[in-house]
C-alpha cells in the first residue's frame, strides 16, 4: 500500500500543519473535516477552517462540480488563516484530486482512495491515465489506500446494509488521518456516539470505520513518517470551536438576556445563513420565537411587527434576500424601531455564488434604501467575534431605536476557530425601558419626543394604557407623529433621522491600529480579510518591512479617528473580496488615495497575495 | 380590572379623516369603532395594520395602537405582533389591491397558518388612491384610466380565495348595513384564529354603484343572500332558494322544489367544499350573491402554537442557561501555568 518500505522514523514535530479532505460531495468531507477540527481543538491546537462545496446538494457522482472540500490549519501558535497551501490532501477520487492537487504543496502527503481511481471516474474527472500508476505524483508522498474495500471489511459485522456500508469510507479515512497526525480518538467515538446513538448499527459501523482507518495506520505504518502540532500556547482560559453563525446565533440569545428582551428571529432559508434559523429554532428554552416565513419580505415585515410589539427583532439573510427586504428595512427606518438585519454575504449579483465567500454587499449595505436612510452598518472580523458583534448591534439598535445591518460573510459563517469563552457577567447589560407613561403636555403621549441625548425616540409597547399612538411610513411630525408633509418638518425629520445615526459614532471604540508605530504602510480592512491581512502583516514584518495593520468592525458611523488615522500614512492598502467598496467610501470621506487589491474569485485571500501587494507598494 | 365604559368618541382620533365625502369607507369605520366601543375592552390592547391604499389610512383614525405600513405587508407585520404578543387583538385593515395584488402571497400565508388575526378587506373593485386603475376584482371588460380598451384581467373572489387557502373565518358583508358588519365583526372577535371579512365598500369616485345589485333598494331585494347558520337558504322574499346540484350551489324556485331539498347553511361544516361552492354562487356583487358567514370552523392557531412550544421546552428543559449553551460544544482549558500556556 504504502510507497514507502523503510523502517518508519519517529514521529516528527511540527509547529503548524495544513490538511485538505476532498471528495464526492456524497462523501462526507464536511463532516469529515469538522471532526478532525474539533479533535485538534479539544486537543489543544489553534486552527481556523475552510469549507469550500458546491451550491448542488448532490451534482452528479464522480463529477468536477460535485467536489466539496474542508481545509483546517493546526498549529501549535496563533494563527490567523486556514492557510494557503495544504500540506495533506486527502482525495477520495479521481475528481478531488484532478481540482485540489494543485494546491498541494510540493513534497507534501496524499492519500488517496485507490478504489475510486476506476476508468469510470477516471473519465469523468478527465484523466487520460491513471495518476496512481503513472509518474505524475512523483513530487508527493502519496498513500494509496483502498478505501471502500477496507470499509467494507470493517463494518461487515454491524449489521448496515446496502448503500449504507461505504457512507462510512469518509470516517476510514478520518480515523487514518487521526493516526497520521497523532489526534486524540476519543472525541470523534464519543461524538458518533452521541449523534448516531439512536442507530446503533450505525453508530457501530461509522465507529468501526474509524477504528480500522486508525488501525490500518498503526499495522502496516502507512507512510515513514508520521506528523504531530503541539497544543498552542494559546491564552490562558476556557475555549471552544465555534463558527461564525454559530457564534451569532448564541450572541443573539445572550442580547436578549442582556436586554432582558425577547427574541424574534423571522427568516426565510438562503444559503449561507440558514444555520442561524436552526441554531435559534433549537434554543426555545431562551423564550426565542422563530418565524419560517413565507418569503423574505414577510420575514422582515414580521420582524418589524415584533419589534413594534416590543421584542428584540432579528431578521437574517444573504445579498439576494437583503434586497428583497429592502422596501421594509427602509418603513423601519422610519418607524424608528430597533431592529437587527444579519447579512451573510455570499458571492453576487443575483443567485450568484450561493456557497463561496464574497465582500460585495458593503455598499448596499450603506445605501441600498430607496430616500435618505442611513444606517449603523456593523461587521464581523471572525467566526467567534460574531457572538460580541451580535450583542453590540442590539446594544445600538435598542439605544438609538434603529434599524441595524450586521454583516458577515460565508468565510465566517462556516469556518471555525477556538474561541476563548468570555466572561459572561461581564458583558455589561443592554439598558433598556419601555415608555410607559405619557410626555407630552395634558397626558398626551408623543411618540417622536427625542431623548436629547441620542436622538432616540421612545418605544412605547402596545398594552400601555395611555400611550395608543400610529405610526406609519408616511412622514410624521417631529413630535407628535402625525402625518405631517410640512416642507419645513420633512427637512428637520430627514436632518434628525440623519444626525442619530451619525452620532453613533460618538459611542463606538476609537479604531485601534496594530503593528509598527513608523509603518511604511496602513494595511485597512473590514469583515473575514482580518486573518489574511493579519497573517500576511506579520510576515511582511519578518522580512524586515514597517507595516500597520486596523480593521474597520464599524462601517457606518466610522470611527471617529479613522480619517486623522489614515492621513498620518503616505501608503494605505485595502485589500477586500470585491471590486473596491470601501476603498470608494475612504476615498469619497476622506479624500486619501487608498490603494484596493480587489479579488472576487469566490476564494479567500492568500496570505502571500496580499504580502505580494504589500511589497509591490513599499518598494 | 373593571371594564371600560366606552362610546365610539373614544375610539376616534383628532386626525381628520380625509377619505372622499360619501366613500363607504367611513361607514365601515364608524362600524368598527362602534363594535369595539361596546366590547369594553381596553383600549390600549388593540392594534390595528394596514398597508397601503385608501382602505390603509384606517389606523390613523383610530385611537389604538396602529401602523399604516407598506404595499400589502400587513399581514406579516400583523404575524409579528400577534405571534409575539398573544394578549393583544390584531386587526389588518386592508383593500383589494393591497391584498390581493401586492400582498397576495402574506395573505394567504397567514389564512393557512390561522394566525389570531381579524383581516378586513375593503373591496372597492378599483384602485383609488392611485386615481383609478383597475384592480384584481375588477370585472373584466371595466373601462379605467390603466385600461381604456377594457380590463382582459380575470378578477379574483375574494371568498374563493380565502376558502382556498385554509382559512377557518370567512364572511363577506357590506358599507352600508352597519348591523350586519357589526354582527360579522362579532364573530370574527370571538372566533380563535385569522378570520377574513371581505366588506363590499363603495368608491363613490372611481367605481360609484359597484355593488348596486346588492345594496340598490329593489335589487337587493331580490340579490341579498343572507347566510344564517343553522337556517335553510332562501331569499327573495323566500320565493327563491340555494340547493345542492351534482356538487354546485344552485339557485332554484323555491316552489319548485321539496322545501327538505333547500341546503341549510352550516357555518362549522369541517369540509370547506359546501362553502366554496356557495362562494361560486356569484363571481363577484352581480344577481344573487350570499352575504354573512361561510366559513367558521376551529383549527389550532399559530401563535398559541407558537408559543406553546416556548412554554414546553421551559419546563422540559428549564429556562435556558447562557453558560452551558455556549459550552455545549465541548471545551479545553489553556492553564496560565502550563508550559503551552501564556
Amino acid at each position: 500500500m504504502a510507497d514507502d518500505t523503510a523502517t518508519p522514523d519517529p514521529t516528527e514535530e511540527v509547529d503548524k500543519l495544513v490538511v485538505r479532505f476532498a471528495g464526492d460531495s456524497g462523501d462526507g468531507m464536511q463532516l469529515a473535516g469538522n471532526r478532525f477540527t474539533d479533535a485538534s481543538a479539544l486537543f489543544g491546537n489553534d486552527l481556523a477552517t475552510l469549507p469550500n462545496f458546491p451550491a448542488e446538494i448532490r451534482a452528479p457522482a464522480g463529477t468536477l462540480p460535485g467536489v466539496s472540500s474542508f481545509q483546517v490549519q493546526i498549529a501549535d501558535f496563533d494563527i490567523l488563516t486556514a492557510g494557503d497551501q495544504p500540506d495533506c490532501l486527502v482525495a477520495m477520487n479521481p475528481a478531488a484530486l484532478m481540482t485540489n492537487l494543485k494546491d498541494l504543496r510540493q513534497g507534501g502527503t496524499l492519500v488517496v482512495n485507490s478504489d475510486a481511481f476506476d476508468e469510470r471516474n477516471l473519465a469523468k474527472a478527465g484523466y487520460q491515465s491513471n495518476p496512481l500508476e503513472d509518474d505524475s505524483l512523483k513530487g508527493y508522498r502519496v498513500i494509496k489506500v483502498p478505501m471502500d474495500d477496507l470499509t467494507k471489511e470493517a463494518v461487515k459485522d454491524t449489521g448496515v446494509k446496502g448503500r449504507n456500508v461505504l457512507r462510512s469510507k469518509n470516517l476510514f479515512a478520518l480515523g487514518l488521518m487521526a493516526w497520521l497526525f497523532h489526534r486524540p480518538t476519543e472525541p470523534t467515538i464519543d461524538w458518533i456516539e452521541k449523534k448516531f446513538g439512536k442507530k446503533e448499527e450505525v453508530a457501530a459501523a461509522n465507529v468501526a470505520a474509524f477504528q480500522a482507518g486508525y488501525n490500518f495506520g498503526v499495522t502496516t505504518e502507512a507512510t515513514k513518517n508520521t506528523f504531530e502540532v503541539k497544543p498552542a500556547a494559546l491564552e490562558p482560559g476556557t475555549y471552544t470551536n465555534v463558527n461564525g453563525n454559530t457564534a451569532l446565533a448564541w450572541g443573539l440569545i445572550a442580547a436578549s438576556r442582556k436586554s432582558g428582551l425577547p427574541l424574534f428571529y423571522g427568516t426565510y432559508p438562503i444559503t449561507p445563513a440558514s444555520d442561524i434559523l436552526h441554531e435559534l429554532s433549537r434554543h426555545k428554552d431562551f423564550g426565542v420565537r422563530t418565524f419560517q416565513a413565507e418569503d423574505e419580505i414577510a420575514a422582515v415585515g414580521a420582524t418589524i411587527g415584533a419589534a413594534f410589539a416590543g421584542s428584540l427583532a432579528v431578521t437574517g439573510s444573504s445579498g439576494p434576500g437583503i434586497a428583497l427586504k429592502s422596501e421594509g428595512i427602509s418603513l423601519a427606518f422610519m418607524l424608528e424601531l430597533p431592529l437587527i438585519i444579519v447579512n451573510v454575504q455570499r458571492g453576487g449579483p443575483s443567485t450568484g455564488l450561493p456557497t463561496k465567500p464574497e465582500q460585495s454587499d458593503l455598499l448596499f449595505s450603506l445605501y441600498g434604501r430607496h430616500g435618505e436612510s442611513p444606517l449603523p452598518v456593523l461587521a464581523i472580523a471572525t467566526p467567534s467575534e460574531a457572538f460580541i458583534m451580535a450583542i453590540e448591534a442590539a446594544r445600538l439598535a435598542v439605544k438609538y431605536m434603529t434599524p441595524v445591518i450586521l454583516l458577515s460573510d460565508n468565510a465566517a459563517a462556516n469556518a471555525s476557530e477556538p474561541w476563548r469563552l468570555p466572561d459572561l457577567d461581564s458583558i455589561p447589560e443592554i439598558d433598556v425601558e419601555y415608555t410607559k407613561h405619557p410626555n407630552g403636555p395634558d397626558g398626551t403621549f408623543l411618540p417622536y419626543m427625542r431623548n436629547v441625548d441620542t436622538f432616540a425616540r421612545p418605544w412605547a409597547i402596545p398594552g400601555t394604557a395611555g400611550l395608543e399612538h400610529r405610526v406609519g411610513g408616511l412622514e410624521k411630525d417631529a413630535l407628535s407623529g402625525d402625518v405631517s408633509y410640512d416642507p419645513n418638518n420633512h427637512q428637520l425629520m430627514t436632518d434628525t433621522r440623519g444626525w442619530k445615526v451619525a452620532n453613533i459614532a460618538n459611542d463606538i471604540p476609537q479604531l485601534e491600529i496594530n503593528g509598527d508605530e513608523h509603518a511604511e504602510i496602513l494595511v485597512l480592512g473590514w469583515g473575514s480579510t482580518f486573518g489574511s491581512i493579519g497573517a500576511a502583516a506579520n510576515r511582511s514584518r519578518l522580512e524586515g518591512r514597517k507595516v500597520a495593520t486596523a480593521h474597520l468592525r464599524y462601517l457606518n458611523p466610522l470611527p471617529s479617528n479613522l480619517g486623522d488615522l489614515l492621513r498620518s500614512y503616505d501608503k494605505i492598502l485595502i485589500p477586500e473580496l470585491n471590486t473596491g467598496q470601501l476603498m470608494k467610501v475612504i476615498r469619497a470621506e476622506f479624500l486619501i488615495d487608498a490603494v484596493g487589491l480587489n479579488k472576487v474569485s469566490g476564494e479567500p485571500f492568500k496570505i502571500s497575495e496580499i504580502m505580494d501587494k504589500i511589497q509591490e507598494m513599499v518598494e | 380590572m373593571t371594564t371600560p365604559t366606552y362610546t365610539r368618541a373614544d375610539f376616534q382620533t383628532d386626525q381628520e379623516v380625509r377619505w372622499c365625502p360619501g366613500c363607504g369607507d367611513y361607514t365601515i369605520l364608524a362600524s368598527v369603532q362602534q363594535f369595539l366601543a361596546a366590547l369594553g375592552r381596553p383600549r390600549e390592547e388593540f392594534v390595528f395594520i394596514s398597508g397601503i391604499g385608501c382602505a390603509s389610512r384606517f389606523p390613523y383614525y383610530m385611537k389604538t395602537f396602529g401602523i399604516h405600513s407598506i404595499h400589502g405587508r400587513a399581514p406579516a407585520i400583523a404575524t409579528g405582533v400577534a405571534t409575539t404578543r398573544p394578549d393583544l387583538s390584531v386587526w389588518v385593515i386592508t383593500g383589494d389591491g393591497d391584498a390581493l395584488s401586492i400582498g397576495g402571497n402574506h395573505l394567504i400565508h397567514v389564512l393557512r397558518r390561522n394566525v389570531n388575526l381579524k383581516i378586513l378587506l375593503l373591496n372597492n373593485q378599483i384602485y383609488g388612491l392611485t386615481k383609478g386603475q383597475y384592480s384584481p376584482t375588477s370585472e373584466v371588460g371595466k373601462t379605467t384610466k390603466s385600461s381604456p380598451f377594457g380590463s382582459i384581467d380575470y378578477p379574483f373572489n375574494p371568498v374563493s380565495l380565502a376558502l382556498g387557502a385554509e382559512a377557518t373565518f370567512v364572511a363577506r358583508t357590506l358599507d352600508m348595513d352597519r348591523n350586519h358588519t357589526q354582527a360579522i365583526l362579532k364573530a370574527a372577535y370571538e372566533h380563535e384564529g385569522a378570520a377574513f371579512i371581505e366588506i363590499y365598500q363603495n368608491c363613490n369616485v372611481f367605481n360609484d354603484k359597484a355593488f348596486i345589485q346588492v345594496t340598490g333598494k329593489e335589487e337587493r331585494v331580490h340579490n341579498r343572500i343572507d347566510l344564517q347558520h343553522g337556517k335553510p337558504i332562501v331569499f327573495d322574499s323566500g320565493s327563491k332558494a340555494v340547493v345542492m346540484r351534482e356538487g354546485h350551489a344552485t339557485v332554484v324556485e323555491s316552489s319548485s322544489v321539496d322545501p327538505n331539498a333547500i341546503l341549510i347553511h352550516d357555518e362549522t361544516r369541517p369540509d370547506p367544499a359546501v362553502a366554496f361552492a356557495l362562494s361560486r354562487l356569484s363571481h363577484g356583487p352581480y344577481g344573487p350573491t350570499p352575504l354573512g358567514i361561510f366559513r367558521n370552523v376551529e383549527r389550532p392557531t399559530y401563535d398559541v402554537e407558537l408559543n406553546a412550544q416556548v412554554d414546553k421546552a421551559k419546563e422540559l428543559q428549564g429556562e435556558g442557561d447562557l453558560e452551558s449553551l455556549i459550552r455545549s460544544h465541548g471545551t479545553w482549558t489553556v492553564e496560565a501555568e502550563s508550559p503551552n500556556g501564556g
